[in-house]
Order: C-alpha cells, then structure tokens, then sequence
C-alpha cells in the first residue's frame, strides 16, 4: 500500500540528495587552483546525467534487481521494465520512487572520487572510468549490502545510508587511483584552495542535503527518520567542533577549512549509523570521525606520499570505515531493532569488521583493474603542459575567471 | 639601483620565489597578468563560438635591488624559470631613479632593503 506521508517525504529526501552532486563540486571546486575549478563542476554535473542514464538502463536493476545467488541482481528490471508504481514487498512508495532515491545515492559515489584524481585527469578517461566503475563497482557492492538476498545483508551487515557502500568503496578506490595516476605537478608548492567560500558553502549544502541521505534512508516517515534526522545533525557538529579542536591545538589556530573538513567526516561517520544508534553515540561517532580523519590528512599522508588532492581517502575512506565499525559498537535495539558490542552483542562488530573488509579488497583491487583498462584505452593523465595551463582551458576550452572583461 | 620587472609561467612562481630567498632577495610584488608574445594562446569556445585568444595567464615579478644584488636575482630567475620552451617569458630591468619608504622618509638604498 502506498503512503501518502511516506511519499511526499521521499520525493523530498530524493530532491535533497540529488542536489549534493553539484554541490560537491562546489566543494571540491573550492579546494583546486583556479585553472581547474570548472573541470571539477564539469565532472559532477556529468556524472549526475551519466550516471542518471546508467542506472535506468542497466544499474538499477544489477543493484536491485531479482537476487542471483547473493551475488549481483538479475536483469529483470533492465531498462525499467515492469518498474510501475505498485510497491515493492515491504515498502510503502511507488517502486519508481525507490528507483529515483537509490539512483541519487548511486550518482554521488562516484563524484566522491572526483577529489582523488583532481587537477590532472583526462576527461575523456574520466567519463570511461566512471561508467565502469558504476556498473561493476557500485552496483554489486550496493546489491550484497542493501538487496535482500545480498550476501552481507543475509549475514545482518547494519549500512543505515551508505558508509560502507558508498564512502568505504570511495574512499578506497580514491586511494588507489591517486597512487596509480601520480601526484600533481609542484604538488605541495602551489595547491593552495583557491576559493574556500565556494567550499564552505558546498559543505554547508552537503550537511543540508545529508538530512535527504539518511533520514531518507528510512524509506518513509517512522521513528527511525526523526532518530536518523537528528543524528545527522549532532555528528556533523560533534566532529565539526573536534576538528576545530584539534587545529586549535595542533596547529594553533582554528581553521574554515579545518571544520568543513570536520562536518564531511562527521556526516560520513554517522551514515551507516544514523537509524540505529541514539544522540549521545552520534556525538562520538562524528567526534571519532573528525579525529581519525585529521589524524590521515595532517600525518598520514605526508608520511606516505600518496597525492589524494582533496583528501576523499582520509575524510570518506577513513570516517567511513570507523562509521561502519562504530554502527556494530553503539548500535542499540530501542532505535533501530539491532544491539551492538555497547549492548552485549559482540557478533554484530564482526559482521561490520567482515563487511568493511570486503568492501576494502572489492573497491580496491576493482579500481586497480578499471584504472589500467581506461588507461590502455584512453589515457587517464594529461600531459605536463596541460597541466600546467589547467584543465580548464585544456580540456574544455573554456575558463572560470576573466583577468580582464 | 635597479628596477626588474620579470614576466613567468604562473606555475613558475613558486619555484623562483625560492630561488630569490635563498640569494635574500625577499621584497617583491607580484601580479596576474595576461600576456602574449610567440607563444600561441589556447582557444576558448562558448556554446560553439570559438575566441582565439592569444593572451596567455603570466605572473609578472617586480623587484627593486641595489646594484650588487642585480646579478643574483638575474641568476635566480633565469634558474627556476624556464622549462626550455616559447612562452618562458621575459627579463626587463630599469635603472632606478629614486625609493622612499614611507613609514620612516628614507631614501635610496637604505630604503631598499
């Protein structure tokens, strides 16, 4: 049966979560040099209209199609055949809307790893990766997590909104591609943001779209959409305030880049958690996210050397594999019907332990496989003089800023 | 004194930046700056109409020094700056007639550095 109520929340939850694309790309875009500003805003927009496409085609259906063997969904709902308005078993939307809201979720992923490959990637290898990325990457993953049928759902993994699904495989995948495609150029001379305004406004809007993310997440208007709701909010600002914190501390002074920084780990943090753990948990799931996160931007990967240009291991890789482990800690039955280790039930930490793992083997060794595929095919850098001019000009012949009218 | 304007690629300035403190050269003024000379510029197009633009972003250096140090910041920039193709830019140097710093009225070389 259809619920009216359940409905209208779930258009605006789709809305909400639609818009986070773009504004990533604010967020991000704030984060290059000005040269490559609009090849980021170019890249998110893309992927939401490829993207878009994929997912009716074939996507949907490799995610949520009829479950084959746990393994991957059947072709059955292809290119939306037989997708109507009745409801799927279980639930109180039209089938469709379920399509539009999972399709938003599968959109972002990929504009996530956008920040890895920033300042340096070839467009034309960027669109093939993510393409495949999408289809074998993504689609799996999100069927074993979130189908019934699934394998890591029959094993009980808790994944409110996408910890693992989407910030675990992002992250990951990001890490790898930065490693293989190679640092910036005169990286750690010349990268400084060029607009963080752009950026605190994209961050702004992501904390706003994230209440869509997982509040929506619940599927319609229940208690667990309110505890969702208010989770989202009191992690972001736990680890907002703990990032602030920590620069305060360890760099002598607060940053508005080190909070912003701090609200997108947060928000991460608490996504596979938001419907099954109370507000005082979310506080320091927010707060260990913050933590951990600061802990790889400012140390680790200075000590490691990788380039991940805007950090989309250390915030979503890292936030995101303690949001998953920190859902089998504070997971409590009174909100979302699952206990966690907190509640005397230790099992559940192991079956998050197993699905971080797996997500971290899958993403990664499917993203070293795509990369060197595209890369064959097409190339994935551009050469050093367009590097150095910008992908602005290079790439899309067009540029952001005028130095005179 | 002299009076040096250097014309670089923009993402040249850090690395002659470096190069001009490690010979204490530390008063500049820096400045975005479009340019052209031999090299070609990139072409732009808006919705299919294409703008040959041959003005190229350069970053253009301006640095006051007493006669000593002119060679030092000559050898500097000519350091870090070039990559070998059209488009490294270009050196100007001017003969100084007078620098005043205004907080203190002192004048000519005293005032320089």
């Amino acid at each position: 049966m259809i619920n009216a109520a359940d409905t209208v929340w779930m258009l605006i939850a789709t809305a909400l979560v639609m818009m986070m694309t773009p504004t990533l790309g604010f967020f991000y875009g704030g984060l290059v040099r000005k040269k490559n500003i609009l090849s980021v805003l170019m890249q998110c927009m893309v992927i939401l209209a490829v993207v878009s496409i994929q997912w009716v085609l074939i996507g949907y259906t490799l995610a949520f199609g009829p479950d084959k063997g746990g393994i991957i969904g059947g072709l059955e709902f292809a290119f939306l055949n037989g997708v109507g308005l009745a409801p799927l078993e279980g639930q109180t939307i039209p089938h469709q809307l379920f399509v539009c809201f999972q399709m938003m979720f599968a959109v972002i992923t990929p504009a996530l790893i956008v920040g890895a490959f920033a300042e340096r990637i070839k467009f034309s290898g960027f669109l093939l990766f993510t393409i495949l990325w999408s289809t074998l990457i993504y689609d799996p993953m999100a069927h074993w997590v979130w189908a019934s049928g699934g394998w890591l759902f029959s094993m009980g993994a808790l994944d409110f909104a996408g910890g693992t699904v989407i910030h675990i495989t992002a992250g990951i995948s990001a890490l790898v591609f930065s490693i293989l495609i190679g640092k910036r150029r005169g990286n750690g001379t010349s990268s400084s943001p060029h607009n963080l305004p752009f950026a605190v406004l994209g961050a702004a809007f992501l904390w706003f779209g994230w209440f869509g993310f997982n509040a929506g997440s619940a599927l319609g208007v229940k208690g667990q959409t309110v505890s969702a709701f208010l989770n989202t909010n009191t992690a972001a600002a736990g680890a907002a305030v703990t990032w602030m914190i920590l620069d305060w501390f360890v760099h002598k002074t607060p940053t508005a880049l080190g909070v912003i920084t701090g609200i997108v780990a947060g928000l991460v943090a608490i996504t596979p958690a938001a419907g099954f753990v109370t507000p005082m948990a979310s506080i320091a799931i927010g707060a260990g996210g913050s933590l951990l996160g600061f802990i790889f931007v400012s140390y680790v990967k200075k000590k490691l050397g990788y380039d991940d240009s805007l950090d989309v291991f250390g915030v979503h890789g890292i936030a995101g594999i303690w949001g998953a482990l920190a859902t089998g800690l504070f997971a409590s039955k009174e909100i979302g019907g699952t206990d966690g280790l907190f509640y005397g039930n230790p099992h559940q930490l192991w079956v998050q332990f197993v699905t971080v793992v797996v997500a971290i083997v899958f993403s990664a060794v499917g993203t070293y496989i795509l990369y060197k595929i595209c890369d064959l095919i097409l190339g994935m850098r551009v050469d050093a003089r367009d590097e150095n001019i910008g992908l602005d000009l290079t790439q899309h012949h067009e540029s952001a800023y005028t130095l005179v009218d | 004194m002299k009076y040096i304007i250097a014309v670089i690629r923009p993402h040249k300035l850090e690395e002659v930046k470096r190069e001009l403190e490690k010979n204490e050269i530390h008063l500049m003024t820096v400045v975005d700056v479009l340019g052209c000379g031999r090299q070609k510029g990139v072409t732009e197009v808006y919705r299919g109409v294409t703008e040959v633009d041959n003005l190229l972003r350069k970053v253009k250096l301006e640095i006051a020094v007493n006669d000593e140090y002119l060679d030092k910041a000559i050898a500097a920039i000519m350091k870090a700056a070039p990559e070998g193709d059209i488009g490294d830019g270009k050196i100007f140097i001017f003969d100084m007639a007078e620098c005043i710093r205004i907080r203190t009225g002192e004048k000519g070389n005293l005032a320089i550095g």
